[in-house]
């Protein structure tokens, strides 16, 4: 290197020269590496990376442009979350799992709460209220996890104005979380038996405001990037995988509907009366990232016809249970809004503290101890916005999981980045992985 | 439904010792498609009764429990011939109390043509805890057995690149074994030694 750069050093190592590279430094490093007679490149990207899509390492072999090998190293968000689990009870789980993809909390508390009902034998016990509610909030969900899937893989691609329209709708579902749970994310609102707590008074006619508004919305970014020649000569072709590709590799969701097969576990498998609802399943036929963008921009329309349909149904189950009848296994207090924010109800405490002694026993051995759930072990999956989430729970008879694993869309669907661009241009694995949508806190767990 | 057993220690710290029992074989008829996959398998693979240790059938979710010997020609069969296209991953159970088949290897199987799901369980003991590994039939599981590798050791004889996947590659042990302590290991910062969780004074 003739001058220091301080944003590339270089060093010499038995494999060749390594270039730490670290800012906008590429003018120096291409001159530098176009003065080699060497062709091939092995490029560290990430897994600290703006278009990695989070803490995703990838570790590119080139040849010029194009990739001849592409492998995805993972783990740097591991928190142990399952070997927590077996450490906290039943209950306590829904705050563990609702952290893991982080962008759909609900339906790893879904899934969840559907394996440990299914342990229970009380699946048919929860109440409609309740599994309504979980439904709305689950599309809800789903529209604002495509949000972030499309805004920021728009991002990454060098579009800015997706993003923030993109965002700008997640903010409006993201509010209707917080009048309900409280919370934006990790809300862990779907407990056992039930839901947390009933809706907020006139919740229903500000979703309906919102479903309202979204929809008018959601044309901003349809007009932006549908049919848009630079997005299509982006994402058109690239990041190919077809249908044998997907189930040889276990993809689930968008990425395997892009194929054409209409495959989605509401319509196939349905959990939580899905079959009850009128909605279509989304597919393309071109294998790529345009089909899989696609996708994802009319599924939105097909979940908020669903909410619509919840919103029906919630009306007429005005003042119906949100938990399961069995005190041995609904959480003893219903949350209240008081003063200082969400909390246990007053009523509550002053009826364990000032009257009941049998119910502050209750209260303390259920909310300490947790309830006993009979042994065995069920799988459990759900159509969650990037594919098919498992809950894989084992009992002992015990009040805490013997064994919890979920079955991780991202973590599998990851595993496609090789096939996807390998061959390709360097530039297009950033579609590619976008595309695939990996939220790495489900990833790594 | 309440009542303590055992210690009755309900924090998780005190090392509580925990028994998981395994559920005995079902008998026919399965219900459901079951009895109709058992059926087709034994004949599209003679060997079944060899093969097939046990089927258990436990709230609507049918288990076969594969000798690890003939877990590759059963899942070859499974995929060809019962059309179980999808395999979703592979996870690991220790059973500490179950001597021999201390390790278990769970996968759930997927098919796209009949709309079916199935499980495919192995059992290996602690000292032998070695499996083949599936990714030459299905090879989406290859990050899930890596990841099941890492996390209970369980060998998966003939994978490409059977390395940690989520621990660090020097990592010691394998953090989901019963065995392995919840806690963590002291971390140094700025001179300072913070001990893991399960060491410090307040959770003993």
């Amino acid at each position: 290197m003739t001058t220091f750069d301080p944003y590339a050093p270089s060093r010499d190592t038995t494999e060749g020269t390594v270039y730490s590279v670290t800012g906008g430094d590429w003018d120096s490093l291409v001159q530098e590496i176009g003065s080699t007679k060497e062709e091939r490149v092995v490029v560290n990207m990430g897994p600290q990376h703006p278009s990695t899509h989070g803490v995703l390492r990838l570790v590119l072999e080139l040849e010029g442009e194009t990739v001849t090998e592409a492998r995805a190293g993972i783990g740097y968000l591991h928190t142990g979350i399952e070997k927590n689990m077996e450490y906290r009870n039943w209950t306590q789980g829904t705050t563990f799992v609702t952290r893991m993809d982080y962008l759909a909390p609900l339906f790893n508390e879904t899934a969840y709460c559907l394996a440990v009902e299914k342990l229970l034998g009380i699946t048919q016990d929860v109440p409609e209220r309740a599994t309504v509610i979980r439904v709305m909030m689950m599309e809800l969900n789903r529209i604002s996890s495509h949000m972030v899937a499309l805004g920021t893989g728009a991002l990454e691609l060098g579009a800015i104005s997706p993003m923030f329209f993109a965002f700008r709708e997640r903010e409006t579902v993201l509010d209707i979380f917080e009048m309900i749970s409280g919370l934006r994310m990790n809300m862990a609102y779907v407990r056992p038996g039930g839901v947390a707590q009933d809706l907020p008074d006139g919740a229903i006619p500000k979703i309906r405001d919102a479903v309202k508004l979204m929809r008018k919305n959601f044309k901003d970014n349809t007009t932006l990037l549908v049919g848009n020649s630079i997005w299509m000569k982006r994402t058109q072709g690239i990041g190919y995988l077809d249908l044998a590709g997907c189930t040889t590799l276990g993809i689930t969701g968008p990425v395997l509907r892009s194929t054409g097969l209409p495959w989605d576990l509401r319509k196939m498998q349905p959990y939580c009366g899905y079959e009850n609802y009128n909605f279509d399943v989304i597919t393309a036929d071109t294998c790529d990232v345009y089909g899989r963008f696609l996708i994802r921009m009319n599924e939105l329309e097909q979940s908020l016809r669903i909410v619509e349909q919840a919103l029906d149904k919630l009306e007429k189950l005005e003042g119906a249970p949100v938990m399961v009848a069995d005190k041995k296994i609904a959480w003893p207090a219903q949350l209240a809004m008081g003063g200082d924010g969400l909390g246990n109800s007053l009523n509550h405490i002053r009826e364990i503290m000032g009257t009941s002694m049998e119910s502050l026993i209750h209260h303390f051995k259920l909310v300490t101890e947790g309830f006993h759930v009979p042994a065995g072990q069920v799988y459990v999956a759900i159509e969650s916005p990037r594919g098919e989430l498992g809950a894989q729970v084992v009992s002992d008879g015990g009040t805490k999981p013997y064994r919890m694993h979920f079955r991780e869309p991202s973590f599998n669907n990851l595993q496609a980045t090789s096939a996807m661009s390998e061959g390709g241009m360097v530039a297009d694995i950033i579609g590619a992985v976008a595309s695939i949508d990996p939220v790495m806190g489900g990833v790594d767990r | 439904m309440f009542g303590a057993q055992g210690t009755g220690d309900t924090s998780g710290y005190g090392g509580l010792a925990r028994t998981a029992a395994s559920t005995g074989s079902s008998e026919r008829p399965y219900g459901s498609y079951f009895d109709e996959v058992a059926d087709d398998l034994e004949r599209a693979y003679p060997m079944f009764s060899e093969a097939i240790e046990r089927v258990v059938v436990d709230r609507g979710e049918l288990t076969l429990h594969v000798k690890r010997e003939k877990l590759m020609e059963v899942s070859k069969i499974l995929r060809d011939s019962l059309k179980f296209e999808m395999c979703m991953g592979v996870s690991g159970v220790n059973y500490p109390a179950d001597a021999g088949r201390e390790l278990h290897a769970v996968y759930p199987l997927l098919s796209l043509t009949n709309n079916r799901r199935i499980r495919l369980e192995v059992s290996v003991p602690d000292l032998d805890p070695h499996i083949p590994s599936v990714v030459e039939v299905w090879a989406g599981n290859n990050w899930h057995e890596r990841e099941t590798y890492d996390m209970f050791g369980i060998i998966f004889d003939g994978h490409p690149g059977l390395t940690r996947i989520l621990m660090p590659d020097d990592w010691q042990g394998h953090p989901q074994r019963k065995d392995y302590a919840l806690g963590g290991i002291p971390v140094e910062y700025k001179g300072a030694t913070t001990p893991p969780p399960n060491e410090r004074r307040s959770y003993k």
